[in-house]
């Protein structure tokens, strides 16, 4: 095998102006952390929202809630964001396709499909979880808050999200994780995210070990630190009396 | 109308090319599936054994595959599987490439995440089974392929059966690589005769029907299961 090792690959220049490749890394780490965000965000309210509904006692709420779990949930990730890049655009009002399709970018408009659309996925899964979360109560909380002469609204509200939210902390990071890994679909609709960036750079420079090593250690440490930092605040907003409550 | 008339009329004439890539759809998944749950199945053996090496080994491989995106192991397959076949053999792979690499990758990084459900059924099942098989004179070997094994996969068998709809989901991510799977010979075509939109979503609507009866099957045999 006559391979080229260079581990330090990315301190060589690109030849594009004074920048070397780190800089394309650190660009696509960039991308990254932003379509996780917004993505994050989307999911984490959408999916409160749509999760409590499926627990309302109204039958409109809960088949909302069902539908859209079933909608989003059973058409794969990659398919969703193609949908939201190709199709949807298509159908929008002229005046706002125009403006789409001229004066957006091709990388904002992508940027814009793959953070809505990878929110709208996992919106979804935080969904169900936050219905797990909260069909895991005892009855006995809801029933005594009715008992209180609480509207359901005030139940919700200081009885049981409250508990809810801190025991699907531990699923929700997982959640988290799956979020910032699926992430990297988005290089698939032409996001310039660091799995593209690798892609290009590998093309370029031929050290597509090098490379490829760099960018999964990358991986490996976000997702070690977006652990620790769940396990932090797992630690500090326990519920005292549950087996997960003491250690 | 019009809009679907046309989709349609060119859905008859690429139906052969459709079925072909369903089928490739299922060559990965089926052999994915098969394959990582026989690596799942040794890697939770592993983790459960006594010996730290194993035990070291087998919990590093799963949190390796878990926090790399599934995409990112596509890539490093469809790379190394070449790569690698060339280094041992001296000759170059002239095989499908795409297809090799995106089935070993996707039983490999399957595996990982079979590893878990096949560890959380083993040690759903009580003490007491292998404590009477040890007591009747059995081997680890014996006690875990006809005692503990048997009732872990009847345990588990929805679960796996979930995770095999998500990798049928997943599947679609070969894409990235090439491999023209039913979604990319869907959107190929229809970016070919300028009919994306319709192939895209026709495509969303074949896996979502698929998916969602392959899970309510799953539901109706979970609570056949149920002991």
């Amino acid at each position: 095998m006559n391979y080229s090792w260079n581990w330090g690959v990315l301190f060589q220049s690109t030849g594009v102006g004074d920048t070397t490749y780190l800089n394309w890394i650190i660009t696509g780490l960039g991308w990254l952390l932003v379509i996780a965000v917004v993505a994050w965000s989307i999911a984490l309210v959408l999916g409160s929202i749509l999760g409590i509904m499926r627990t309302l006692p109204s039958k409109t709420a809960r088949g909302i809630g069902t539908a859209y779990v079933t909608l989003f949930r059973n058409v794969p990730l990659l398919i969703q964001l193609f949908i939201w890049f190709y199709v949807v655009p298509n159908f929008l009002p002229t005046p706002i396709k125009l403006w789409w399709m001229n004066d957006l970018g091709a990388n904002t408009t992508a940027l814009i499909s793959a953070s809505v659309g990878l929110g709208l996925f996992t919106a979804a899964r935080v969904c169900e979880q936050v219905r797990t979360g909260i069909e895991a109560l005892p009855v006995g909380q809801v029933n005594a808050g009715y008992a209180m002469g609480f509207s359901t609204r005030q139940l919700y509200r200081y009885v049981i999200l409250p508990q809810s939210f801190r025991t699907i902390l531990p699923p929700l990071s997982s959640e988290l994780t799956n979020c910032v890994k699926n992430t990297s679909i988005a290089s698939l609709v032409g996001v310039a995210e660091i799995i593209s960036q690798m892609k290009t750079i590998s093309e370029y420079t031929q050290n597509t070990i090098e490379i490829y090593t760099y960018v999964t250690i990358i991986f490996i440490v976000i997702n070690f630190c977006l652990i620790q930092a769940m396990n932090m605040l797992e630690k500090r907003l326990r519920v005292p009396g549950l087996i997960a409550g003491d250690k | 109308m019009e809009w679907l008339t046309a989709f349609l009329n060119d859905l008859q004439l690429s139906a052969p090319a459709l079925w072909h890539g369903m089928s490739i759809t299922l060559k990965v998944v089926i052999s994915a599936t098969i394959g990582g749950i026989l690596i799942g199945t040794l890697l939770a053996l592993m983790r459960l054994s006594s010996f730290k090496v194993l035990n070291l080994f087998a919990q590093a491989y799963v949190n390796l595959f878990r926090s790399i995106p599934l995409l990112l192991v596509l890539m490093w397959f469809y790379f190394a599987v070449p790569f690698i076949y060339t280094a041992v053999t001296g000759n170059y792979l002239t095989i499908d490439t795409a297809l090799v690499s995106s089935i070993v990758a996707f039983m490999l990084f399957e595996a990982a995440y079979f590893s878990e459900i096949v560890r959380a059924g083993i040690q759903s099942i009580p003490k007491g089974q292998t404590a009477a098989a040890y007591a009747l004179g059995m081997s680890y070997g014996q006690s875990m392929r006809l005692i503990i094994l048997p009732q872990a996969f009847r345990k588990m068998t929805p679960l796996l059966l979930q995770q095999t709809i998500i990798l049928f989901q997943d599947s679609t991510m070969v894409y990235a690589i090439g491999l023209l799977d039913f979604f990319r010979t869907n959107y190929v075509r229809g970016d070919l005769m300028s009919l994306l939109t319709q192939y895209i979503l026709f495509a969303g609507l074949v896996y979502f029907t698929v998916s969602m009866i392959a899970t309510y099957a799953v539901k109706k045999l979970q609570r056949k299961l149920t002991v």
